[in-house]
């Protein structure tokens, strides 16, 4: 059966494409990938998303979001797209389980965390090197930790484990942070944050079971300082999700899906792009879910058009 | 599912005579709620293997007692020893290969 819509992807992008789609009466299929939710859920406090003054957490938003696709209909497959054929119509999508075939389809597939990608790093993840502050903070009460990374991500992790730790100091590769200007104040105004400046993680150093110290490197003075800490967390940027698709869509030199300007519209007629997998520049909730919106709209536009032909 | 704590896990665990897979979960972790149906679907489809979860804001004696620094964590017991221990979430068929190499 040939589906008039698919989506892949489960986060701000994809149920809100959602919404919108079961509401034109398109019967979208949703598949949802690896983690429901995405990026968000493992955020904390989400103050930024316009209609809840009081913020909302991470995982409660997207719950609300996906309720509401739920709603109108969405049907949900709870699987991981591992392939693509998008040579010809209909669009095939593939899971490890199965095959769909679709008129069109939304990828909503967002990012990931970059990782160091240093052997050590890996060598010690879930032992002391996290990418999850939301998750691993609890582990870390009165100890002293680390967070890599200069821009928004980095800001709100560290503010938050220190709620947990001792001491954060943040290692941040230029003289300046990227962060926007509130989380910047918010970081350097909280007693228990220090910043390192210039400098890079060269090692993760433990002592077989966890972490004990972080090797920098000061990319201005050649310098190299052990930094004693028991725990590291990764907040450097992300990596767009788009490996299923190499080769069958047109993506940018960074991995993003590339987009007509003003447009969720990809290379290939029928599929769509949004939220971060084809977003480098903005890359939050409300854009995310405004993209999603507009791909659904431009979609249905689509199917009317080939309909009347 | 098995729900584990200081008083029972000595007995549900280390003296079972199967494989046993504790999963270190908390109820403020996005990935745990995301592998918490996975687990349920694999300890349907593995009846040989013993599946328990141990939240660790119950019983960080536990969570301690085996170096947990991350959550989720998935150890693998047999004959009361530590044979695997992995954290992070996974799919569904990643998990069960993790799981049937010990089996």
């Amino acid at each position: 059966m040939t589906e008039s819509m698919i989506i892949i992807g489960g986060g701000p992008a994809g149920y809100t494409a959602a919404i919108y789609a079961a509401r034109s009466d398109l019967k979208p299929l949703l598949i949802e990938g690896k983690m429901p939710g995405g990026q968000l859920t493992t955020t904390s406090e989400v103050e930024n998303f316009p209609g809840f003054p009081k913020g909302v957490q991470g995982g409660e938003l997207t719950s609300m979001m996906r309720a509401q696709a739920d709603r109108f209909g969405t049907r949900f497959v709870s699987d991981e797209v591992i392939s693509v054929d998008f040579s010809s119509q209909p669009l095939i999508v593939r899971t490890a389980d199965g095959s769909y075939e679709s008129q069109t389809v939304i990828i909503a597939t967002g990012a990931s965390a970059t990782r160091l990608g240093i052997p050590s790093e890996q060598e010690y993840y879930g032992r002391g090197v996290s990418a999850c502050a939301t998750c691993d903070g609890f582990f870390f009460k009165g100890k002293k930790i680390a967070v890599v990374g200069g821009g928004d991500s980095a800001m709100e992790e560290a503010t938050f484990l220190t709620r947990f730790a001792e001491s954060v100091t943040v290692i941040v590769r230029k003289d300046e942070l990227r962060a926007s200007k509130i989380m910047q104040e918010r970081a350097k105004a909280n007693p228990k944050i220090s910043f390192v400046w210039n400098s890079e993680v060269r090692e993760v150093l433990g002592d077989g079971t966890r972490v004990t110290a972080i090797r920098l490197f000061n990319n201005k003075t050649n310098d190299i300082a052990d930094l004693p800490i028991e725990g590291v967390f990764v907040a450097i940027g992300h990596k767009p999700s788009a490996d299923a698709f190499k080769g069958q869509i047109e993506l940018d030199e960074k991995g993003y899906i590339v987009t007509r300007p003003h447009s969720t519209q990809t290379n290939v007629e029928g599929v769509f792009a949004a939220g971060d997998v084809a977003d480098p520049h903005y890359r939050q909730a409300i854009t995310a879910a405004g993209s999603g919106c507009t791909a659904a709209i431009e979609a249905e536009r689509f199917l009317s058009a080939r309909e009347e032909n | 599912m098995l729900e584990l704590n200081s008083s029972n896990f000595d007995s549900s665990v280390l003296a079972s005579s199967s494989l046993v897979l504790v999963d270190f979960w908390a109820p403020w972790c996005g990935p745990c709620k995301m592998m918490a149906p996975v687990v349920e679907e694999l300890s349907a489809e593995l009846p040989d293997v013993v599946f328990a979860k141990a939240s660790v804001d119950d019983c960080p004696d536990l969570a301690q007692r085996y170096n947990v620094l991350s959550i989720p964590t998935f150890i693998l017991v047999k004959g009361g020893q530590v044979i695997d221990q992995f954290s992070g979430a996974m799919g569904k068929e990643v998990l069960r290969a993790r799981i049937e190499k010990h089996l």
